[in-house]
């Protein structure tokens, strides 16, 4: 019994819902912002918001906040590795 | 006895099953690492040649490219509708809403088409007369626009025919209720295509 309760993670439709609801709103407050014409906080904005849009996506649509430690720890490790490659070379760059 | 088979068999089954995600999320890593450097490539050039990226964006329509954003997260939507009707046996609705998914795909690519038609109609494609007239840093963004999109837009038709195979297999019962993790690993696949266009589109379209 417990097994079965732990394979099978079933959302209601309506979180999907809501879910997607966030997702275009965030994308109109992205659209908004671009072009509100604030220089480089505009692309700190943009990045934030495509940031949050991204994680809602991996926890929700894709269940992460359901899966097993391995999961969680695997994944959000591997995108944290390539944030720090390109902040890293990034950086090597703009102040070489 | 037959009890403890039984109880057997679902633990094991539940073991393939997260194999097989964790396999698929193995495979999608080394996605996130291939656009991963495009998009450093991207930041390093538009750091080095921001006016020349600022012209390169006016040239982009951010309402197709917004319309293009609402139509990848709805068949995100749809997708994830999918395996939840598949979890509950509704057979009918996880194939419809598979082939809305499917459906917003191809809206995506004629999109897709129509703007890098219009593009090409104005001269602007890689080693035509026009753009290299233009400065170097003009250049280089449609050389990555065109890099970057058209390996999105790729993913895009390749996430098209995996689900397409996922309609034939859930008409066929092949994927049911008990047995669902390809539906589930196509999902993560076109969930992933999703969040490279979250990000594709700000990058782009939306450059002050």
């Amino acid at each position: 019994m417990n097994h079965e309760s732990a394979e099978a993670h079933v959302t209601p439709y309506r979180t999907y819902v809501y879910v997607w609801i966030s997702l275009v709103v965030l994308t109109g407050v992205t659209v908004t912002v671009a072009s509100l014409n604030l220089g480089l906080a505009s692309i700190l904005v943009a990045l934030a918001i495509a940031g949050t849009k991204s994680t809602i996506v991996l926890a929700q649509f894709m269940h992460l906040k359901n899966e097993r430690g391995v999961f969680k720890i695997l994944i959000p490790l591997a995108v944290l590795i390539l944030v720090v490659f390109i902040g890293l070379t990034f950086t090597d760059v703009a102040f070489r | 006895m037959t009890d403890a088979a039984a109880s057997t068999a679902i633990e094991h089954h539940h073991a393939d099953a997260e194999g097989a995600r964790l396999g698929m999320w193995l495979f999608l890593l080394s996605e996130i690492f291939l656009f991963g450097g495009l998009f450093l490539v991207y930041s390093v050039y538009r750091f080095k040649n921001p006016a020349d990226f600022h012209a390169g964006a006016a040239e982009m329509s951010r309402f197709l490219g917004t319309l293009n954003t609402v139509v990848l997260l709805t068949s995100s939507l749809t997708m994830a509708l999918s395996i939840a009707a598949i979890q509950r046996a509704n057979r009918s609705l996880s194939s419809w809403m598979l082939g809305f998914t499917i459906a917003l795909s191809l809206v995506f690519l004629v999109n897709k088409y129509f703007e890098w038609t219009a593009h090409i109609g104005r001269g602007i494609y890689p080693n035509s007369h026009y753009l290299l007239s233009q400065p170097k840093g003009t250049i280089l963004f449609f050389g990555l626009y065109y890099t970057m999109t058209g390996l999105h837009g790729v993913h895009v038709l390749v996430g098209a025919l995996v689900l397409t195979v996922m309609l034939v297999l859930v008409r066929k019962r092949v994927v049911d209720s008990k047995s669902y993790v390809l539906l589930e690993n196509s999902g993560l696949y076109w969930h992933l295509v999703d969040i490279i266009w979250i990000f594709l589109f700000p990058l782009f379209y939306l450059i002050t």
